[in-house]
């Protein structure tokens, strides 16, 4: 065998193991999700006679009843928290990394501090936000509400995440929960941001400014197109951390009276894992699968596809 | 040997140290006793249940001393799953169960919650022997034995009783008001309105994860339709496009402009705990709650008073943790000696007293008992039994999560009309109504 032939066989049989793993482990089950999705299997026995989209049809029309509306709930949720996530972590960030890029002193401190945050699990601050954001009554106020109250800022007080109140589709219980997930990973896209600042050379901004641009003029024109990729890939890990959000929200509101806060993941726990509605969490996890494909599908094809080009 | 060639021997050895600790045994066997009756039973026992903490882990350890007296060769492995109110060890028991490892006994609501998962698939064998060998047929209520039963087989051994619907109320408040606790829901609106003309919130909910609102709605239900009509909704002889949902719904949505604004961000205990503070008059939970109380250091008959909830006196709604004998045990005649022990009124003795419940048995030591635990022991000896729907007792899971979903829309909405057809619409899907 040549010598270029034996180190490809060589390559492939290292990754050989990973493959059959994952092929396993992560498409296997994929499959048997999705089998499970169109049987009949509700209870603890399983249960694999084929029922067809029947579960399907519970999740997206009249039929299901509660069922229905709670997943449509769930979606229109996934939708306003993953867009407002996006934009505040993405906004947020950005201003961020410019006001750290300014050459200020005890930057290292600022950064460390805006990227803490990210170590925690979800978990802890889901827990911490809930306690912070508890509305307690008119009377007793707690939490954030205890605070305005001190301030004698009682007008901003607010029922926070127990409030049932929406504008069209949008729950604003919704708002804590943003508010609390962006706490958490804004930092991410300051990191981002911070070295993507980094790597636009000095000698561009030098030369607009010679050319007299103003600095914001090179903020628009010339450094925010420059970070376009990095938004994107900070778009698209964000994105498909949203669209899956599960720990989080579970932890500091659960599903929330009305639904108002529940998500996709939270509904598919509920019904496999306390309902034993075994095919009617594998269909919600399909779906949400295949939202998320829709995200990443296309981004993978675009950088795959600029790579060949390159 | 220089660093370089020292790292990996590091990074192996490290790896082997990780490996090591991810193989060490997950039990811890019970502490043993010297023996009185020494028994030749010998092998393992496993429990499976989600008793980790306070009064309930001492109430399982005071079990496997009594146990270890009589047999001491068997090894206790007390398998235990933390948190959740058992949602956690409830996945982990599917798992065992469904791959044909079950444990060789576990903890699990009686009722509906065991009948319909894991009798109806053919996995448990009936303990209607057990009954009948320890003359126990007469020493539980009938209610009970009923709601243990399908087929004319008794499935689960119950070691406590919890009561549901129980009215706890704050003595200062009612004395400082000139009040007395209600017995009908009419009385309870008119002594609500008194209190929020006072200043005190009426009703303390805490509805987080819904379960707490199913838990009031089983009382106002009751209180609607009376006992017979009660069992009825849950064998589908009762028509739950009815009147007497209607009028429960309708009692349910009055009593929502009573309730703490933010019941939907507490707990049980927490809302427990508003009246503590003094900040509610009145909370309807189960008996549990005297135990929270407890431990803030109340005393019952002197800071909480506790009724029957509005409109259900004579009636007892039941819940109770049971173990049953999994087909496939594998020590299965130890599984059968520890369902003896925890049927017996000596185990039962000794474990109710430390957990804050009562015997299922009708001959519990009362001296044993507390002054409210002595009354619950009284009702219970005397009043209908029917079980919880919130706690496992008269629905199945698939049941309890349906009816929970239309209850968190109907808490938001308080749409009487759109709950009660989510209602019908669950009890069809649950394959009990036509």
């Amino acid at each position: 065998m040549s010598r270029v032939r034996r180190e490809r066989w060589i390559g492939f049989l290292i990754v050989l193991p990973s493959i059959i793993l994952i092929a396993i482990f992560v498409y296997g089950f994929i499959a048997w999700t999705g089998l499970v999705s169109l049987s009949k299997w509700d209870g603890v026995e399983p249960n694999y006679s084929w029922a067809g989209l029947e579960t399907y049809k519970q999740l997206f029309t009249q039929i299901g009843g509660v069922t229905a509306k709670r997943f449509s709930i769930d979606l229109w949720n996934t939708l306003f928290f993953t867009l407002l996530f996006l934009l505040f972590c993405v906004g947020v960030g950005l201003l961020l990394a410019i006001l750290l890029d300014q050459k200020i002193k005890g930057e290292g401190i600022f950064r460390t501090i805006y990227l803490f945050p990210m170590s925690l699990s979800f978990v802890v601050t889901g827990v911490v936000w809930q306690w912070i954001f508890a509305p307690g009554t008119a009377d007793y106020p707690r939490g954030i509400n205890a605070l305005l109250h001190q301030l004698g800022l009682d007008v901003l007080r607010w029922k926070w995440y127990t409030d049932t109140s929406s504008i069209g589709p949008f729950h604003l219980a919704l708002i804590p929960v943003i508010i609390a997930a962006a706490w958490q990973l804004t930092g991410y896209t300051m990191a981002m941001y911070l070295a993507g600042l980094r790597g636009i050379p000095e000698e561009l901004r030098e030369a607009a400014r010679v050319d007299g641009a103003t600095e914001f003029s090179i903020y628009r024109h010339i450094i925010l197109p420059m970070l376009q990729p990095i938004t994107f890939s900070a778009l698209i890990v964000l994105g498909h951390i949203s669209l899956k959000i599960f720990d989080l929200v579970y932890t500091m509101t659960g599903k929330g009276t009305g639904f108002v806060t529940d998500v996709p993941g939270i509904f598919m726990f509920e019904a496999t894992f306390q309902g034993n509605h075994y095919s009617l969490g594998a269909a919600i996890s399909i779906v949400m699968l295949i939202v998320v494909a829709l995200v990443i599908v296309p981004y993978l094809v675009y950088t795959f596809r600029r790579e060949v080009e390159l | 040997m220089s660093m370089k060639k020292l790292y990996p021997i590091l990074a192996v050895l490290m790896i082997a140290a990780m490996l090591l600790t991810a193989c060490a045994p997950a039990a811890t066997p019970a502490a043993t006793v010297p023996p009185t009756q020494p028994s030749a039973a010998s092998g393992k026992l496993e429990i499976f249940s989600w008793w980790t903490a306070g009064g309930e882990a001492e109430g399982l350890n005071a079990l496997y001393k009594i146990y270890t007296a009589k047999y001491p060769q068997v090894e206790i492995i007390n398998a235990t799953v933390a948190g959740g109110a058992g949602s956690a060890a409830k996945a982990v028991l599917a798992t065992r169960m469904q791959s044909g490892d079950p444990p060789d006994s576990f903890q699990v609501h009686a009722g509906h919650e065991l009948i319909d998962s894991w009798v109806k698939a053919g996995k448990m064998e009936p303990v209607t022997f057990i009954f009948k060998d320890e003359g126990w047929l007469d020493k539980y209520p009938k209610g009970v034995i009923d709601i243990l039963s399908y087929n004319n087989e008794i499935w689960s051994v119950p070691v406590n009783i919890h009561r549901s619907n129980v009215l706890w109320y704050n003595k200062k408040i009612f004395a400082d008001n000139n009040l007395t606790p209600p017995t009908t829901w009419d009385e309870f609106f008119s002594i609500a309105d008194k209190l929020k003309a006072a200043g005190v919130t009426p009703l303390a909910l805490g509805d987080n994860g819904i379960w707490a609102s199913v838990h009031l709605m089983e009382s106002i239900l009751l209180a609607s339709m009376g006992p017979d009509k009660y069992r009825g909704l849950w064998t589908g002889t009762t028509d739950w496009a009815g009147p007497e949902v209607k009028s429960a719904l309708e009692t349910f949505a009055k009593v929502m402009k009573y309730v703490n604004e933010d019941h939907s961000a507490l707990s049980w205990d927490q809302a427990a705990q508003l009246l503590v503070d003094g900040h509610a008059a009145m909370t309807i939970m189960g008996d549990w709650t005297e135990g929270y109380f407890k431990s803030v250091g109340w005393k019952p008959d002197v800071d909480f008073g506790y009724v029957p909830s509005p409109g259900t006196k004579g009636t007892f709604i039941m819940l109770s943790d049971s173990f049953g004998l999994p087909k496939g045990a594998k020590n299965r005649d130890n599984a059968i000696n520890w369902l003896k022990v925890l049927g017996s009124k000596e185990g039962q003795d000794a474990f109710n007293p430390l957990k804050g419940s009562i015997p299922a048995r009708t001959d519990g030591d009362r001296s044993l008992y507390d002054v409210y635990l002595q009354s619950a022991m009284d009702d219970f000896a005397s009043n209908q039994i029917v079980p919880s729907l919130a706690h496992g007792a008269a629905a199945s899971e698939g049941w309890v999560t349906s009816f929970s979903d239309a209850m968190s829309l109907f808490v938001a909405n308080l749409d009487v009309a759109a709950a009660q057809d989510a209602m019908v619409k669950a009890c069809q899907t649950a394959g009990v109504c036509k």
